[in-house]
């Protein structure tokens, strides 16, 4: 693979004529270099904002869910629309690192570490709102069936909660496996480079003894492949089963057989935007411009605008088949959406998630980073509505106008949404200064075959030595050297 | 508009409460006549004509003071009823909690009372007063100066009020009641005078004067959306209809099947039926008889533990009543009247959600309708919500983690979720929280907790009993044994429950009836609780 003639008919996907060695450096810098103030101050933000969040969390679960906004007719939604507006973000990380293997893409190599990091911090994220949102959390174990002593009770399998129980989970534990195992040989790189002893062991306990022999290499790709190929499906299924929470239901808006198609189209349009406003500040902070570049972003564009146009195509669906089924309560439901007292909510989704991403279909806004960025945030948002309608509005008016009503936010709805925000960039900065953020290990079996490359190593910006002196100063004592792998 | 029970009047008073009276009931009340002013109006509601036939034929000099009297109003002024609520009557029981959250009748307003007014008056210049009063929009305050009291008071929209009038309940803004009902509303009998000439209370005054104030009100409303929306929620059809065929009003639903025939939704049937072996408990509610009273609601409160929760949890839409009685007015809107004049879907709903000026009023209980095909039972992930092989949908609590799922399920929207824990919670200080209050709880009934979901059981722990009573008495339980809270108090009798397993019961006479009909049949859930078309003894063009 590596040796494959470069192709100039494609842009390089690795960019600055790097060579293996300079790739390691770059990759490492920042683990092994000072954070800079902006980090600081991002991350001490993100903290406070998280305990924030933690503290309402706490404030919820003492006092009662009565403190969020809910009401007898809405009994979900900003922690449903939370839910799954994050496992939608969580979508692309798999989605770039299994389906893109599977079809190999080589330009997923420089993105899909992070996407996958993405990921996981967003199943996180996800997890706290069905979580919380249980009445009585201590006893929400009672979703699992395991054997107990109350007598015969189990769950119930009808219950599309219990799927996604077990789709959630199940999703959860793959991605993480996936992700960690492809980090191992990388955190054996950053092991060897390591200059305090701290580093060396945490790094050497993550890296599980990674010695880089043949044999480790074969079956680590024997696995990475056989782990794509698991993920694969479920990368369609968890949304799929997501959907089902309403698709199962009786509650016009809800109950339309194309939510599950439409919900993982639009969760791998979400996960893209998220991915796009993320990479394209790490490349800029982190200074991984080479890396990520102009070719990978407009690939990503492209996944966008395909999503995006299914996604635009799926709420026209829904309203024809609103109209057509001849239902007046599904007629009602549709027309409510746009027209209601939720129109602006409808609106914005389809401003953002319509409309907006097709300006993709010009190059010029394709290939502006600037561009991208901005309609990545409006898809980001777009993304939030379509939940928020599809929650709210069906269940604020549905069967019977008596029961009809509006919902509110409280403090403590927004404040959770916001702490949670917090939590993933927490949880997203320290991965970016202690993980390496791109997957070094696959970057390298490309590099000869995707663009220009220096044969020799040059001058690093720093040396190694230089900071073990500096780490050590005062210190005699023999050298650690650092010894990479290719 | 008001619930008919008002006070006696006395001659003097006789034209001002007619034209108060008018709205209500009057059936020749048409466009136009909002705008009438008190006085001429000939058709006075039978009990308060006679006396004013029998004062004005017997005294002409009381046409002239009556007459003198009006004279008086000035322009821009209002007429004043004061007038008892159903739940608070003349507020000498205010400081039970259940009353105050009982929804009055008409305005479905908790815990306080207000000024009732017309909407022409309220979208007057000089008022501008907010229309949707109620949970998305604050209600305005104005000032009532009447007899040299002024009292301050939200202003409620209320449908079908004449123009020119205002009302306000009794039984508010008591000082020594106790801590319920210290301080809620104002107090209106200070604007109660006594007639100098027959010394009877005066429950009436002219010349009022309404002032508006910068200040607002939230208004805390159980139900703040009023019409139906053209949806066949309370089938309703005339006498004259009914008599030619009993089915009138209540065409059945069809669904249209894969094979090109037609078939009503109970017979269409994905799933497979519960068994029911020995008993199947069913319950009919006559909409013909129902008064809107709230009885039942009181009566399911009481027996059941149900939790007071106070306005603040109102206006977010929380109260806990198992029993609701829905409030329809209805609205100038049809679906008819948009497909003659060509109305397009936007704006037919868009007036549809608008009551008419002189709407007519259709009351419906609704509860847990322990549907057959439960769409709450099957999403609960615990089972907390399962069927019993009797046909109650039986809720849990114990096993329930509060998802919430089955409310959102609930065509009918009839789940209550304990959003704090009510009975252990000092903010919710309706004497369930005190060893006083907890001692008169019902000891058949689990208090919940926080964190559950509940709703109307259709008050298993009697029936339980009563099948108990049967059993130890080697018979089955006969028609009429086994009561529900709901239907033991109400007056009308509106509400029967029964084995519907029993050709005996008088349920299972109603449910062959042809007035029979299950809300919402279309869903497909098979409800266990019917209701029976509200037959009007009027002409077809005024239904
Ligand atoms: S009425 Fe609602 S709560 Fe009752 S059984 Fe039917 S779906 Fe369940
Ligand atoms: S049947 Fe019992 S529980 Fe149900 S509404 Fe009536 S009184 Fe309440």
């Amino acid at each position: 693979m590596a040796h494959a003639p470069s192709n100039n008919l494609r842009e390089p996907l690795i960019l600055g004529e790097k060579s293996y060695h300079d790739i390691t450096v770059d990759i490492c810098r920042p683990i092994e270099t000072r954070a800079n103030k902006l980090w600081y101050v991002v991350f001490g933000l993100s903290f406070i904002t998280m305990l924030w969040g933690i503290g309402l969390i706490a404030y919820t679960v003492g006092t009662g869910l009565g403190v969020w906004g809910l009401n007898k007719s809405v009994e979900w939604a900003w922690d449903i629309t939370n839910f799954v507006w994050w496992i939608g973000i969580g979508h692309a990380g798999t989605l770039i690192s299994a389906i893109l293997l599977l079809f190999r893409q080589r330009w997923r190599m420089s993105i899909n570490r992070a996407a996958e990091a993405m990921t996981i911090f967003a199943v996180i994220c996800a997890a706290i709102y069905p979580v919380f949102h249980m009445g009585r959390v201590w006893v929400g174990y009672w979703v699992l069936p395991l054997p107990n002593q109350f007598g015969s009770l189990w769950a119930n399998f009808n219950s599309p909660l219990l799927w996604d129980v077990f789709a959630i989970s199940t999703y959860f534990s793959v991605s993480l496996v996936f992700w960690y195992i492809g980090l191992i040989p990388d955190f054996a790189t950053v092991r060897d480079r390591a200059i305090t002893p701290a580093a060396k062991k945490a790094y050497t306990l993550l890296s599980f003894g990674w010695t880089g022999n043949a044999k480790a290499w074969a079956r680590f790709e024997e696995v990475s492949l056989v782990l794509a190929g698991l993920s694969t499906p479920l990368v369609l299924s968890v949304h799929t089963i997501v959907s089902m929470d309403f698709a199962t239901s009786v509650i016009p808006g809800w109950h339309t057989t194309i939510f599950p198609p439409y919900f993982v189209a639009g969760a791998i349009f979400s996960g893209f935007a998220m991915v796009l406003t993320l990479m394209l500040i790490v490349r800029k902070v982190l200074g991984l411009e080479a890396y990520i570049t102009v070719a990978h972003v407009e690939a990503m564009n492209k996944i966008i605008i395909l999503t995006g146009s299914i996604v635009g195509v799926a709420y026209l669906t829904e309203l024809f088949m609103s109209w057509y089924s001849g239902v007046e309560y599904e007629q009602y439901a549709f027309l409510n959406r746009a027209t209601g007292p939720y129109w602006w909510a409808y609106w914005s989704m389809m401003t953002c998630n319509v409309v907006t991403p097709q300006l993709f279909w010009f190059p010029k806004i394709r290939k502006s980073l600037v561009a991208t960025f901005i309609i990545s945030i409006f898809v980001n948002i777009g993304m939030w509505f379509e939940r928020f309608v599809i929650i709210v509005t069906s269940l604020h008016r549905d069967y019977l106008p008596s029961s009809w009503m509006m919902f509110h936010p409280s403090f403590v709805d927004i404040g959770i949404f916001v702490g949670s925000i917090g939590l993933f960039f927490v949880m997203f900065l320290l991965f970016a200064r202690t993980f390496p953020v791109i997957a070094l290990n696959e970057l390298k079996t490309i590099l000869k075959a995707t663009g220009k490359y220096k044969r020799t190593s040059p001058q690093p910006e720093y040396k190694i030595e230089d900071l073990i002196l500096e780490s050590r100063k005062g210190k005699s004592g023999a050298a650690i050297h650092g010894e990479e792998h290719h | 508009m008001h619930d008919g029970v008002y006070p006696a009047v006395t001659a003097g008073a006789a034209p001002v409460v007619e034209a108060a009276e008018e709205p209500a009931t009057a059936p020749e009340h048409k466009e136009g006549d909002a705008h009438a002013t008190p006085h001429g109006r000939p058709q006075a509601p039978v009990a308060v004509a006679a006396p004013v036939a029998a004062a004005i034929s017997a005294d002409p000099a009381t046409i002239s003071t009556a007459a003198a009297n009006l004279n008086k109003v000035k322009g821009g002024a209002f007429e004043l009823v004061i007038y008892e609520k159903t739940g608070l009557g003349d507020g000498r029981l205010a400081n039970n909690p259940w009353l105050q959250e009982l929804p009055d009748p008409i305005s479905r307003v908790t815990w306080d009372n207000y000024i009732t007014m017309s909407i022409a008056d309220m979208n007057s210049d000089d008022f501008k007063f907010n229309i949707l009063n109620g949970q998305e929009q604050l209600s305005n305050v104005a000032e009532v100066v009447v007899n040299g009291v002024t009292l301050k008071l939200p202003v409620y929209a209320s449908p079908g009020q004449a123009k020119g009038t205002i009302g306000i309940a009794l039984g508010y803004g008591r000082t020594k009641a106790g801590k319920t009902a210290n301080g809620i509303g104002a107090n209106a009998f200070p604007a109660v005078t006594i007639n100098k000439d027959n010394g009877f209370f005066e429950y009436s005054a002219v010349d009022v004067k309404v002032n508006k104030t910068s200040e607002t009100y939230n208004l805390a409303g159980t139900q703040t959306f009023h019409t139906m929306m053209g949806r066949a929620i309370v089938k309703e059809t005339t006498l004259d209809a009914y008599k030619k065929d009993a089915k009138a009003g209540n065409e059945p639903v069809l669904l249209s099947l894969s094979n090109g025939t037609k078939d009503t939704p109970n017979n269409v049937n994905l799933w497979e039926d519960h068994p029911r072996l020995n008993h199947k408990w069913g319950m009919s509610i006559d909409l013909n008889t129902c008064l809107g009273c709230g009885a039942c609601v009181i009566g399911c409160h009481s027996e059941n533990n149900v939790a007071v929760v106070g306005k603040d949890e109102v206006r977010r839409g929380r109260d806990m009543h198992w029993l609701r009685i829905d409030r329809y007015y209805t609205s100038d809107m049809t679906e008819k009247k948009a497909e003659e004049e060509g109305v397009g879907a936007i704006d037919k709903f868009l007036d549809m959600e608008v009551p008419s000026d002189s709407p007519r009023v259709v009351f419906q209980p609704v509860m847990c309708q322990h549907c057959n095909h439960a769409p709450c039972e099957t999403v609960c992930p615990v089972l907390a919500t399962t069927h019993s092989n009797e046909g109650l949908n039986q809720m849990t609590y114990n096993r329930c983690i509060g998802t919430k799922y089955c409310g959102n399920n609930c065509p009918y929207k009839v789940r209550r979720f304990n959003w704090f824990k009510y009975a252990d919670n000092s903010a919710f200080d309706f004497h369930m929280n005190d060893t006083l209050g907890k001692m008169v709880l019902n000891p058949d009934v689990i208090v919940r907790g926080r964190g559950v979901m509940e709703k109307c059981s259709m008050c298993v722990q009697r029936i339980q009993e009563g099948k108990l009573n049967a059993k130890k008495e080697g018979r089955r339980p006969i028609d009429g044994e086994i009561k529900t809270a709901c239907q033991q108090v109400c007056p009308t009798n509106a509400i029967t429950f029964g084995d519907l397993n029993d050709d005996t019961h008088t349920v299972t006479k109603h449910s062959k009836e042809p007035r029979m009909y299950h809300l919402l049949e279309e869903v497909g859930i098979q409800p266990s609780v019917f209701y029976m078309t509200k037959v009007r003894n009027v002409s077809a063009s005024e239904l």
